[in-house]
């Protein structure tokens, strides 16, 4: 008996007209493009966009050049290198006097911040930056102050944001 | 309508005094000149359904994948074949340096030619044919029988492993379904008793549901629904349309006897495809569909009604490609060759045996 | 000159010149391609001699399929031209000789006197006339039994093709397309109902 069902099925293509009807119902179905350049999707606190250094309120730069985030690059994007400084009040205090990232290679993954002790290295919700050539795509330790200086307002109420779940 | 079109060029040279003498000189071409203008009437539409349908195979299946399609140059995207356009023709065209050069220009040439002069026998309208032939039927099934050297000469010359492959899988396919199509043909001749395109539409005209005012339910696709479904299919597949289009099936054989093309050559192919595709539909609306007929009686025949059918089945060919995955490719073999062709094969028997027994509607 | 004489010869130069290029080619797919081109232009001829039929079954037939499945073959060999041309000063005489005798006898035969062809009336055709109806009805009367016969032996023909090729392969994992057709969903699933968590946990 079911043979025979599936042979009329078969026979009069009833599954391929279902399915053209489902392609046929979404036909008539509200669109869900965003535009993109004019519309924008909402963005979590927690995006991962294009990375920044940033700095204590007094502009002391946080990062205390321990490596971890060099450690957990899994795609090996960051380079450090770090030495000893004389503070202004005569204590001596690690910094870094390199702090590279290679955006070519970066994937994202957000390790880095993680892993940072001291909330030095974050990402932002920037993805909209572009290079013209791959040179411009490797960010040096200014270039990431500048970006964490200019967008530290939306950086700490991100991080306030995820505070509590840290 | 050549006096129509005679009396306004004599006007219009009236007008400069120079009819007399220009008329003299141009009597012999006259002619040449008509069928020229008559070409490039019926042609002139076609190509500008070609470079707009593609465009609206991507608005269509943009809406079923819950898009929106192109939008962005000129309102709702509609300059878009324009910009695709003039892109193809400002590139350049690359001829690979161990291509066999001649039939490498050749190819994309003959891939259109055929889906172009096919247009010469297509009836429009009661009288309103380019060349009303009496074997316009086996015209038809010569022209779109040579539309495969197109793949088989481009796919060759590219002197390239999957351009071959994808010609070689292309004019299999295409030799095979065009067996399937001319057998499901060979039954409206059979209704119809004509190779006459113009004597096929009329005959749809007849029978009893016509008579009663719904013309829609004498035509060829109710009695001949088999042969309809059959018809249309391999139309699908004779175009090398999805989900029949294995020929340039990106995930295997990048883009078939395409890859090796550039700009314009790469463009002929593109137009050769919708040309086809266009005329596969108006085919199916002559043959299976009453050509120009109305579907009802209180409105008057007229070749919009062509135009809207072959809309309609050209819908059905973008729907197609929203909807259905790609065959494998033995099993496109075997649909044409064990499915469709045994089944065009015993619709003959039955269909001559309908038409010898009382219960014929095709008298 | 006559249009439809110009034409005749158009199509005659082209085809003798396309027939030239079969035997001279030294690719044999261009040699393929050129008797395509050899197709169309006895189909012209044909069309002029108002036998419309046999030229559009010319161009259908041979030019839409006996000559593709032919390149087919002609492009996945790998022909080596110098070999083939080998023998060629060796069997000129006796080629020659054919050649010869074909001229010999399309002579005979065009000259028209031999057979008194010349004394019969070419046949009256009115402007209505269907090529296509006629030999139609030729065919499927006067003529049904040579045209059964010969259909006939085109199958013997298609069936002893297919057997000399056939092989059975028993290392094959060829599945048959309509088994997997008729799977149903039920044959490749089987649905468990697991609880989400362990009880007593």
């Amino acid at each position: 008996m079911g043979a025979v069902k599936d042979f009329v099925k078969g026979l009069f293509l009833v599954e391929l007209l279902q399915g053209m009807a489902v392609t046929g119902r979404y036909f008539f179905a509200r669109k869900i493009t965003v535009q993109y350049p004019d519309e924008k999707t909402p963005q979590g606190f927690r995006f991962r966009g294009l990375h920044a250094l940033r700095r204590y309120p007094n502009g002391e730069e946080r990062c205390i050049s321990c490596k971890l985030c060099e450690a957990v690059c899994p795609a090996l994007a960051i380079t450090i290198e770090g030495a000893e400084r004389e503070d202004a009040d005569g204590t001596k205090s690690r910094r870094t006097t390199r702090y590279d990232i290679d955006l070519t290679k970066c994937i994202f993954c957000g390790f880095c911040e993680e892993a940072c002790p001291v909330d030095a290295i974050v990402e932002t919700r920037i993805f909209e930056y572009h290079g013209e050539k791959r040179g411009d795509l490797y960010y040096t330790k200014q270039m990431l102050l500048a970006n964490g200086d200019r967008y530290e307002a939306q950086i700490a109420a991100d991080r306030a944001q995820d505070a509590k779940y840290r | 309508m050549e006096a129509a079109a005679l009396q306004f060029f004599q006007g219009f040279w009236s007008l400069f005094g120079l009819w007399d003498w220009l008329w003299s000189w141009f009597k012999p071409f006259w002619p040449l000149a008509w069928t020229l203008i008559k070409i490039v009437c019926i042609l002139a539409p076609v190509v500008a359904a070609v470079a707009y349908l593609p465009y609206f195979e991507r608005k269509v299946i943009a809406y079923m994948h819950v898009r929106i399609g192109p939008n962005r140059v000129g309102p709702f995207g509609l300059l878009q074949p324009i910009a695709d356009a003039l892109k193809l023709m400002f590139k350049e065209i690359i001829v690979p340096t161990k291509a066999s050069k001649a039939l490498f220009i050749l190819g994309p040439i003959m891939g259109l030619a055929p889906a172009l002069i096919a247009w010469a026998v297509i009836p429009f309208d009661a009288g309103l044919v380019l060349a009303n032939i009496d074997a316009g039927v086996l015209y038809l099934l010569a022209v779109s029988s040579i539309g495969v050297y197109g793949v088989i000469i481009s796919g060759w010359a590219s002197n390239s492993k999957y351009a071959f492959i994808g010609a070689m899988r292309s004019a299999a396919q295409m030799v095979s379904y065009e067996i399937s199509m001319g057998m499901a043909l060979i039954v409206v001749l059979m209704v119809s008793n004509s190779l006459n395109l113009s004597a096929i539409v009329a005959a749809q005209g007849k029978g009893t549901f016509a008579g009663m005012g719904v013309g829609l339910l004498s035509w060829n696709w109710l009695p001949l629904l088999p042969m309809f479904l059959v018809y249309l299919i391999s139309g699908v597949a004779e175009t090398n349309r999805a989900p029949f289009d294995v020929v340039e099936g990106e995930s295997e054989i990048v883009a078939g006897h395409m890859v090796e093309y550039s700009g314009m050559a790469f463009a002929l192919f593109f137009l050769a495809e919708y040309a086809n595709m266009i005329l596969i539909s108006a085919m199916v609306s002559i043959f299976f569909l009453g050509g120009w007929l109305s579907p009802v009686g209180f409105l008057p025949d007229s070749v919009w009604w062509l135009i809207a059918k072959i809309s309609f089945i050209l819908f059905l060919f973008l729907w197609f490609r929203a909807t259905f995955p790609r065959y494998r490719y033995d099993q496109i073999m075997r649909l044409g060759w064990k499915v469709f062709l045994p089944l065009c094969f015993i619709w003959i028997v039955v269909v001559g045996a309908w038409m010898m027994s009382p219960l014929n509607i095709w008298k | 000159m006559e249009f439809k004489t110009f034409v005749f010869y158009m199509l005659a130069t082209i085809m003798v010149l396309a027939a030239l290029r079969v035997i001279t080619a030294r690719n044999p797919v261009h040699a393929a391609l050129a008797l395509v081109l050899a197709f169309f232009n006895a189909a012209g001829i044909w069309l002029l001699l108002h036998a419309e039929f046999l030229a559009i079954a010319l161009i259908m037939v041979y030019v839409g399929a006996v000559m593709v499945l032919f390149l087919f073959v002609v492009m996945m060999l790998d022909i080596n031209v110098d070999r083939l041309r080998q023998g060629f000063w060796n069997y000129l005489p006796l080629g020659g000789l054919i050649g010869l005798l074909l001229v010999g006898e399309m002579s005979i035969v065009l000259g028209g006197g031999y057979f008194g062809l010349g004394s019969i009336a070419p046949p009256d055709i009115p402007a209505d006339h269907s090529n296509t109806k006629t030999l139609g009805r030729l065919l499927f009367t006067d003529y049904v039994y040579p045209f059964e016969l010969a259909s006939i032996v085109l199958l013997v023909g298609i069936v002893a093709a297919v057997m000399l090729t056939l092989r059975r392969r028993k290392d094959t994992k060829f599945m048959h397309p309509s088994d997997q057709v008729k799977v149903q969903r039920n044959d490749r699933i089987r649905i468990v109902s697991m609880p989400a968590e362990k009880e007593g946990d």
